[in-house]
């Protein structure tokens, strides 16, 4: 499946966000999750399945002013 | 020094994550300020991983995330959720964008989204203007914190509205202000701190500076004169002269 992660186009096999995140190395960071512009809270990302042409954005802590 | 949210600041200064030289510069700064809040926020990964945030949480000062970049509610509303869970806080500085020269607020997305979060429990520090009638709607909609910018974000053009941050002052008297966006001196921060205001917000001014460490103490001492100055109720300016020195006793030369 292929599948949008922040602007970037990617082949998964995964079919839920929370294998995604550890198939994409992702696993074990601290990091805030979104598929098509909905927050997906981290005890949800197991039951958050993927379809052909999510968009994924992963966002973790940057510096800000 | 007022409460913001409940919690009581080590410094009358919140000081921006970005643009310095190099980690280890930022983390000086901070230092060297007594800042009492590091702003930051979420930003696409990278490939750097957590260091950012193993050097911010170091720092030992409250964090607060921005929903910096946002053009819409919904935007800004998504990023607290997001900020929310990854620096597990409710503080959050909203900003939602109105202009893209002078990134000046949308008063009108600013307060939906501050309707919306402030009903869901989060601590909104709102980046707003000077105008009394959005912050007053800001205040019924929930926030106990109105942040109106000096000047336009990064552009270190000081307090551009004294009369309209003095009014604001005068007709919050409650609520804790801070000066966020514009400043560029010290001279700038320790005059919002003059007005009144509880605190001012920057980042440029001290990460651009050609010595941001140096820069940083300057502003730490700046705010911490101006807090004295406010509490020490300034005289009266006035329009005429008079003489300091007593005219009792001057000799006929």
């Amino acid at each position: 499946m292929r599948i949008e992660v922040n602007g970037e186009s990617r082949d998964v096999r995964s079919t839920t966000l929370s294998e995604a995140l550890e198939e994409l190395g992702f696993a074990g960071m601290k990091c805030a999750t979104a598929v098509n512009a909905q927050f997906v809270p981290v005890p949800a990302r197991a039951e958050r399945t993927l379809k052909d042409g999510d968009r994924v954005e992963v966002l973790t802590p940057m510096q800000g002013g | 020094m007022r409460d913001f949210y409940g919690t009581t600041l080590q410094g009358p200064l919140m000081l921006g994550t970005a643009q310095y030289p190099s980690p280890e510069i930022l983390a000086r700064a901070f230092r060297a300020s007594g800042a009492g809040v590091a702003t930051v926020s979420l930003r696409r990964e990278s490939g750097a991983g957590n260091d950012f945030w193993a050097l911010i949480r170091e720092l030992g000062v409250p964090v607060l995330p921005n929903t910096a970049g946002c053009y819409t509610a919904r935007e800004a509303i998504t990023t607290a959720h997001m900020a929310r869970e990854v620096f597990d806080t409710d503080w959050i500085k909203l900003e939602v964008i109105g202009h893209a020269d002078t990134l000046q607020p949308d008063p009108f997305g600013l307060l939906d989204a501050a309707r919306e979060l402030c009903a869901e429990g989060f601590k909104v520090f709102p980046y707003t203007t000077e105008d009394l009638v959005l912050g007053e709607k800001l205040v019924e909609a929930g926030c106990r914190v109105l942040m109106p910018w000096g000047a336009p974000i990064g552009s270190g053009l000081g307090l551009n509205n004294p009369f309209g941050l003095r009014t604001m002052r005068a007709h919050f008297p409650d609520i804790p202000l801070v000066v966020d966006a514009g400043i560029g001196l010290p001279s700038h921060a320790a005059a919002a701190l003059e007005l009144g205001y509880d605190a001012v917000l920057l980042n440029t001014a001290v990460a651009r500076a050609g010595d941001p460490v140096a820069m940083a103490e300057a502003f730490g001492l700046a705010v911490r004169a101006g807090a004295l100055a406010h509490a020490a109720d300034p005289m009266e300016p006035r329009d005429m002269a008079a003489p300091s020195t007593p005219l009792i006793g001057k000799a006929w030369l």
